[in-house]
């Protein structure tokens, strides 16, 4: 256990450390640096600032330099400066974190209960109408794209009722803390939730169905059956049990890619969580902020994976980790 | 010349998937392939679906008719008749059917010309992605060894790595400075999507050669002293037709996403070009006026497109194996 870890830790790292370097290059692929330069320094500033400011922030160097010292920074906790803000990266993610953070827990919750529920009604009840219409649903919400979805929420939920006088939703953008107000937290992302609920809830719904389907053929369920045990006791601790690691796995992959920003949706509800930092950031050039999200973002889908793979032995005790 | 049909009967799931029915009303050689084909075309939703994409290819192709009968240009902005005093479009009437845009364009006209993009992108993304996996899949199967590490710590990587964040890095660094043949628009979206796609195909080759290099033809091929390539292509790769086709049909409404999501967050097709995800980015700056035909056609154009290819894709699916369980 405790070298399976290891392993994966290391390997972890490894990819982060790729990512960061891919980063780097490809920002100095194109006029990166002098584009930096140029938009701080100003449009009146003359060559001669212009260059003062790429030597203070380093970016007159050559690229593996900077990759050095950005190394030795990080080494030490420390993601670096802004350039545009003059604020630490540590300090800005440390800001959008939490925004990104409860967009996902949120959503996240909806769409395992809307998803799983819904397709073990689809198993259970094979060919009923609750089975049609949640296959059909969960077809429609898989093929949305999900900025259509929230702008049509957006649209049809929160301008349409507004405009008639009953402002339910909360205005795009809106965001409180959950330690200040728990109620507010929850009423400005019931949009961004739902949003990005149902376009991830419809794989799950799929997931779950096929899962049981193919456990309900299995050997032991037919002696649990026999054995008297009750229909109920036999789906809930039985069939979804052993369905469950597909459900865990597909879990754990969307979770770590969302942790590092829900890019689309929080760019839909102008939310400033990681994801939208990250794409103004880019459009800015402003590298370490990027740098800053790419390397949450990658912890975010390695961390996935590893709890998976742990939680994969507490579900199937058929399997163990080596 | 390779005979597919005869490559994919060696699949053996095929076996236990021809209905009895089918088998018993005359003895004749069907092969897989038309027993699939046969299949799908007695499946009346994935028909429908084809239907459907057809419509689009054909609004696709004939965008400048459509362009012609309204007489109204994919470019062309009508500052009188198309907005309003105050410079707000203008909804749907009996000139603009679906209204018109920010610009007085006539948002009809850019649909029809904005199907060309997410067609012509998907597919062309979809042949980038799986002639590069199956290739590559092919490669690290076949030879193993130090090849394989390689491409297989690689493949990894690439799956987890955070795309979109790449993607949008990658194509920004393009519009300012192109890099030799990738310029901004539809070649640098179609190298983007190809290129961190195409790990999830090469890992699904290479583990189905990684069982397929084992059988006895494979040793067989080997001992006559077949090269390396034609066992590759000419004995393995004829196997791996049937996920491939799946895999192709459900990669196109994904890739289509893909770009429209692109060109929503302004790093994808740009402006003025006719396209989907850019209309309905440039949308969202005016729902707050109720303009509601400027965002909801664009975004029926995508959806009835993606979720015919999905369909679609199911249907070839459950033709080519009723008990795959490829994408779980």
């Amino acid at each position: 256990m405790a070298r399976f870890l290891i392993r994966r830790i290391l390997l972890g790292l490894f990819i982060m450390w790729m990512m960061t370097l891919t980063v780097y290059l490809i920002f100095y692929i194109g006029p990166g640096p002098a584009a930096v330069a140029r938009t701080l320094a100003g449009r009146e500033a003359t060559p001669q600032i212009v260059a003062e400011v790429a030597h203070r922030l380093l970016l007159d160097r050559p690229w593996y330099v900077q990759y050095g010292h950005f190394i030795s920074l990080l080494l030490q906790g420390n993601l670096g400066y802004d350039y545009y803000k003059g604020e630490s990266v540590n300090s800005v993610i440390a800001a959008a974190f939490p925004i990104t953070l409860s967009l996902v827990i949120g959503a996240a919750i909806i769409w395992l209960a809307m998803g799983v529920l819904s397709g073990m009604v689809s198993a259970v009840k094979t060919r009923s109408i609750w089975d049609r219409t949640f296959t059909l649903l969960a077809l429609l919400f898989f093929s949305m794209p999900t900025f259509v979805l929230g702008f049509l929420l957006l649209l049809g939920l929160y301008y349409e009722l507004t405009v008639s006088g009953l402002p339910v939703f909360a205005n795009p953008g809106a965001f409180t803390s959950f330690f200040s107000n728990p109620l507010a937290w929850a009423h400005d992302l019931i949009l961004p939730w739902l949003t990005l609920a149902l376009v991830s809830a419809a794989t799950y719904t799929r997931l779950t169905r096929g899962a049981m389907l193919d456990v309900f053929g299995e050997d032991y369920i037919r002696t649990a059956r026999s054995k008297g045990m009750r229909e109920r006791r036999v789906i809930w601790r039985h069939v979804l049990r052993a369905a469950l690691t597909p459900i865990v796995t597909q879990f754990g992959l969307d979770v770590g890619v969302l942790i590092g920003g829900a890019i689309i949706t929080e760019s839909v509800f102008n939310l400033p969580g990681l994801g939208y930092t990250a794409v103004q950031a880019i459009q800015q050039q402003d590298l370490p902020v990027v740098i800053g999200v790419v390397i949450i973002a990658s912890a975010g889908v390695i961390l996935a994976n590893l709890i998976v793979d742990i939680l994969y032995a507490v579900i199937d005790p058929r399997v163990r980790l080596h | 010349m390779v005979n597919i049909g005869a490559g994919l009967a060696t699949v053996e799931e095929f076996a236990g998937a021809a209905p009895e029915a089918e088998v018993a009303k005359k003895i004749e050689g069907r092969s897989p392939w038309r027993l699939a084909v046969a299949r799908l075309r007695r499946d009346r939703a994935a028909m429908t679906s084809l239907g459907v994409i057809l419509f689009i290819v054909v609004v696709a192709i004939f965008a400048p008719v459509i362009a012609a009968i309204t007489g109204h240009g994919v470019y062309q902005q009508f500052r009188t008749t198309g907005l309003t005093p105050i410079g707000q479009p203008i909804g749907p009437n009996s000139t603009f059917l679906f209204g018109t845009d920010d610009q007085g364009r006539d948002i009809l006209v850019r649909i029809a010309y904005g199907a060309r993009i997410s067609l012509i992108v998907g597919v062309l993304a979809t042949l980038v992605t799986v002639v590069g996996g199956t290739i590559i899949g092919l490669a690290a199967g076949y030879f193993g060894k130090l090849i394989d590490t390689i491409l297989a710590r690689f493949m990894d990587w690439l799956l987890a790595v955070p795309f979109l964040l790449l993607a949008i890095s990658l194509v920004s660094v393009v519009q300012i400075h192109p890099i030799g043949p990738l310029r901004p628009g539809l070649p640098v979206v179609v190298f983007v999507l190809g290129v961190f796609g195409w790990a999830a195909v090469g890992r699904i080759v290479r583990g189905q050669v990684l069982s397929i290099r084992e059988k006895e033809y494979v040793e067989a091929a080997r001992a006559l002293g077949a090269r390396p390539w034609r066992i590759m292509f000419i004995d393995i790769l004829p196997n791996l037709v049937a996920p491939l086709i799946v895999y192709t049909t459900l990669l196109i409404p994904a890739y289509i996403v893909g770009e429209a999501s692109l060109s929503f967050l302004g790093v994808g097709i740009l402006p003025p070009t006719a396209d989907w995800g850019e209309m309905i980015s440039e949308s969202a700056n005016y729902y707050l006026y109720g303009t509601w035909w400027f965002l909801v056609f664009p975004s029926l154009a995508l959806l009835i497109t993606t979720l015919a290819f999905n369909i679609f894709g199911d249907g070839v699916r459950d033709a080519f194996d009723p008990r795959a369980d490829l994408f779980v």
